[in-house]
């Protein structure tokens, strides 16, 4: 499809190549050592009764994983066996700005059938990941995880563990879904109202949706309709094993490599505790349900005991499908898969009018209610007043839609999570396990505002793509300490992901506990502050980690200088 | 979708805090999800306890449920800063539960405060010295909402000089100038939203009516980016059998102006009767209650002016099967007999259509349209031993890509 758009891109399978060639395995091998050799090729993928093309690193989807050990210097040697160019970026990992793999920020990129090698000292330990930074590579398969082992006792002790990378796969090419989604935006959407469903909304509030030309529904761009939800490389009809002996502490570092898929985590009869956040200990926290975002990585305990079988349920926050595996404590075990749950609706605090749902009479999560319950419109605020903008933000036909009163919700468990009959997790409940190093207050504030217009499938920072500010980074001074605050002006969640470094949550931990992020989730029309200091210097990306409104533009470069003030 | 019960606390706490400032400071301590209340109590009582250690006399009952409501506050918009501390009701807020860092004390000049009536006079602020707070000092009391530095203390500030200026070049003194100016290239272009070609055909369609049935065609399409299109579109009609009746085509360009609206200028070229050429401008959108709405105004190179609107409504009945009323109504300024046009309302014709979208690109449809011709309009339809209304069946395919 997209005829003149699509010509160049339109892989090599897609135009009659031999699919049977290198299908890739699912799952991962583990690699490790100080040197590690990482292929990039072209392959094919096949789960249920879907099958399409692919890129496999190493032949598996997801590609191997790489553990490391802190404190040691490992070599990664990246063969690039495609026609187009690639790259890795090791996704959490502290490595010099040059070593981080984002092709026109960090280097060149690696162009076909060269090598590239990114030699780093391995400075911190936990649950990471790694994959493709060009194009949209990353959900042709070219993802995998890292685990570093800490240098010195683990404070999380296990007596076994398992990684759960959490993904997507989809028959068609990632470019042909980008292509539907800038021409009908709604396209993979399946779960809209209509005359028939059975959403509890009334007329009035259908009206009332529409009036804006928004959907409650806009949850995922793309959804189970086309999306297979793999764990490990394996969709639902695989049936992926976990094993256990009954009493065992297992550990789960869970990856959402997804990219374009908020996932919740469920195990029914089997509460987890968080110990590990994006690859740093927090706290424990025990919750029976936890919303992971796109590029998060999450670490849990559990201890299965008194059943024979559990079901691991990872599923799309729009509830449009699922990806599942099994603990199981003999070979072939098997308990029930809950169905999937009533789709959610979003709701006024999704509309940016968090604190104003009790204004209006109505009762914010409760109900879906754009606007007055009774339908006549008293208290409508208006959902695009642009003079609550600060000047910097660019007013055009990119920006549908500014949050009245974005309200910070860290305390809020996700999309579709406040209503659920069990406990869940927030931002709220992270604390760093360990004092963090910088307390210093912050010398200065900056806001940036996630904008969109889902309309025309425009996103982007302040109102501008990347290709109206490529000349123009976010600028940090070394080792400055800047509280930025992230406002979403759009009824999407998005997973900002800053790389080279790890910012804290303001999240009301005290100072020393508030939880270190790569990427922290910014809920529709709320807001989200993070500390950071920025003492990595170089150029660094940051940008929405739903891969499809990164290449729409919600892509910026932050700059932080250089001590020695060469290259900055 | 039911009860987001912290959004609905959440809305309660609003009005209980505009009712009673000073209750508010109780939340401090307890970020708690309202479902863990009887946990949040736990701690709180937790917190009473530590602070009677400490030697703060705290009332009892300062942890029932009346103070639990306001767990799911956003502190950060209280703005305790403008607290009066002596207006707090006696013995009311348990020390322990409130927010320190909120209060800025090392402003509150103990001087000019009443914290007799706090009845706390066992403790001293101004030795805690709570703006330098390391958790080691503090260790014992479990701030657990404390934050360090609240907002108001923080300006928001432009980068400093230190920051530097211009454009990212980082990576250009270890890859070389020409090599990351392509690959800077190539983001900038894989970024920008790209450029592609959509090609929609509206409606093909068979229609059926009194008399020899017919044909009906509408296509548009477009080439171009997020904010610049290259539009087309054509539409025609004839009978089987017969040389088509009507047709024309319209190059645009489109230029977004606003979040839902194109406005559209460029040429239309009529390929049958009388040859005409027009000047177009027009707009094209989606209309609150998501109207898809096309506005034009033609100037022919004979100099009459006319328009054309249309609007029409996606109404979903199953995710795939959609009905679609739709209407259109073409204006004149003047007569043009030549091609049958009446000055004022020249012709109007509303229909429905009902379409199942088998793929999101491929559906067909079934229904109904009625067209008039009205006043001048109707006489030239007339004069040409034409109906001035007609109705068709229509069966066609709805279809893009």
């Amino acid at each position: 499809m997209g005829l003149l758009g699509l010509a160049g891109v339109v892989p090599a399978w897609a135009r009659g190549g031999d699919l049977l060639s290198g299908v890739a395995r699912k799952g991962f091998d583990e690699v490790s050592g100080s040197n590690i050799d990482l292929t990039v090729a072209r392959s094919a993928f096949s789960t249920g009764n879907k099958r399409g093309g692919a890129i496999a690193v190493n032949g598996s989807i997801p590609g191997p994983l790489l553990r490391l050990r802190e404190g040691t210097t490992v070599r990664l040697n990246v063969h690039n066996q495609l026609e187009e160019d690639t790259s890795i970026h090791w996704h959490g990992l502290l490595v010099p700005f040059q070593l981080d793999g984002v092709p026109g920020v960090s280097f060149p990129g690696i162009k076909p059938g060269e090598t590239f090698t990114a030699e780093f000292p391995v400075r911190q330990s936990g649950t990471y990941w790694w994959h493709s930074h060009s194009g949209l590579q990353e959900q042709a398969g070219h993802y995998g995880p890292i685990v570093v082992d800490p240098a010195v006792p683990d404070p999380v002790q296990a007596d076994r563990e398992y990684i759960v990378v959490l993904s997507e796969f989809s028959e068609t090419d990632p470019n042909v879904l980008y292509e539907k989604l800038k021409k009908s935006a709604d396209y993979f959407n399946y779960e809209q109202p209509t005359w028939t469903d059975d959403y509890p909304l009334s007329g009035a509030q259908r009206r009332n949706w529409a009036r804006m030309r928004m959907s409650p529904v806009d949850i995922l761009d793309i959804t189970g309709s086309t999306f297979t939800y793999l764990i490990n490389g394996h969709g639902p009809a695989d049936n992926l094993e976990f094993n256990f002996q009954p009493g065992e502490r297992v550990r789960l570092r869970f990856i959402n490599s997804g990219a374009a898929t908020y996932f919740n985590i469920r195990i029914p009869g089997l509460p987890m505790t968080v110990v590990q956040a994006d690859g740093q200990n927090v706290e424990p926290v025990e919750v029976d349900e936890f919303q992971i975002g796109i590029a998060e990585t999450y670490d849990v305990i559990v201890t299965p005991d008194n059943d024979a079988a559990y079901t691991l349920v990872a599923e799309s926050m729009d509830r449009s499908g699922m990806g599942i595996a099994t603990l199981a404590s003999a070979p072939g075990a098997r308990a029930a898969i809950p169905p999937l749950r009533d789709p959610p609706l979003l709701t006024m605090a999704d509309m940016g009018m968090g604190g104003m749902a009790g204004m209006a009479g109505m009762g914010g999560g409760s109900e879906s209610m754009p606007g007055n319950s009774s339908g006549q419109g008293a208290a409508r605020p208006g959902m695009r007043d642009t003079s609550r903008l600060p000047a910097d933000v660019e007013v055009g036909p990119g920006l549908a839609m500014v949050s009245a009163n974005p309200v910070d919700r860290t305390g809020d468990p996700g999309v579709g999570l406040s209503d659920v009959p069990h406990r869940t997790l927030d931002y709220r409940k992270l604390r760093s396990l360990t004092p963090n190093v910088d307390r210093r207050t912050p010398s200065r504030r900056m806001e940036i505002h996630l904008t969109s217009n889902m309309e025309r499938y425009m996103w982007s920072f302040d109102g501008k793509k990347f290709s109206a500010v490529s000349d123009e980074p976010i600028r940090f001074a070394y080792n400055e300490r800047v509280r930025v605050k992230l406002i979403n002006d759009t009824m999407m969640t998005h997973p900002i992901h800053l790389h080279g470094h790890f910012f804290e949550l303001v999240n009301g931990a005290p100072a020393d506990r508030q939880p270190l992020k790569h990427t922290v989730n910014v809920q529709p029309g709320g807001s989200v502050e993070f500390d950071l200091t920025a003492d990595e210097p170089g150029d660094w990306a940051f940008h929405c980690h739903i891969l499809y409104h990164m290449v729409a533009g919600m892509f910026q470069i932050v700059s932080v200088a250089n001590p020695v003030g060469e290259g900055a | 979708m039911k009860t987001a019960v912290a959004s609905l606390l959440a809305s309660v706490a609003v009005s209980t805090v505009l009712a009673s400032p000073a209750a508010a400071q109780h939340a401090g301590h307890s970020l708690a999800e309202p479902q863990q209340s009887a946990d949040a109590k736990t701690k709180c009582e937790e917190e009473v306890a530590r602070h009677r250690a400490m030697g703060h006399p705290v009332t009892d009952g300062a942890c029932e449920p009346a103070a639990q409501p306001e767990a799911a506050m956003d502190h950060s918009k209280m703005g305790h800063m403008a607290m009066d501390h002596g207006s707090m009701p006696q013995g009311r807020p348990a020390e322990g539960a409130i927010d320190h860092s909120q209060m800025n004390h090392g402003d509150m000049g103990q001087s000019e405060t009443d914290t007799s009536s706090m009845d706390n006079g066992q403790m001293d602020h101004s030795q805690m010295n709570h703006g330098q707070t390391g958790s080691q000092v503090m260790q014992g009391m479990d701030h657990s909402a404390m934050q360090m530095g609240s907002n108001a203390d923080i300006p928001l500030l432009p980068p400093p000089p230190e920051a530097g200026s211009g454009p990212a070049r980082a990576a250009v003194s270890i890859w070389g100038e020409q090599a990351m100016a392509e690959a800077r290239q190539e983001l900038i272009r894989e970024t920008n939203g790209g450029t592609r070609f959509w090609f929609q055909g509206d409606r093909f369609e068979y229609q059926a009516r009194k008399g020899a049935d017919g044909y009906f065609w509408e296509i548009q399409g477009y080439y171009g980016g997020d904010i610049d299109k290259f539009w087309f579109r054509s539409e025609g009609e004839g009978v089987f059998g017969n040389k088509v009746e009507k047709a024309e085509v319209q190059g645009l360009w489109s230029h977004a102006i606003a979040p839902f609206f194109d406005f559209q200028a460029g040429i239309r070229q009529d390929l049958t009767g009388p040859e005409r050429t027009y000047a177009v401008v027009g707009f094209q959108g989606l209309a609150p209650y998501k109207f898809e709405v096309t506005g034009a105004a033609f100037v022919s190179n004979t100099g009459d002016l006319t328009a054309r609107l249309e609007g029409e409504l996606d109404q979903k009945i199953t995710q795939r099967l959609i009905l679609q009323p739709r209407a259109e109504i073409n204006l004149s300024a003047q007569d043009v007999p030549e091609l049958g046009i009446g000055a004022g309302i020249d012709r109007f014709e509303t229909g429905i259509r009902l379409r199942y979208e088998f793929a999101r690109e491929f559906a067909p449809y079934v229904g109904i349209s009625q067209g008039w011709r009205l006043g001048r309009s109707a006489d030239f339809a007339r004069a040409a031993g034409e109906d001035p209304s007609v109705t068709n069946y229509v069966v066609g395919i709805r279809f893009w890509f």
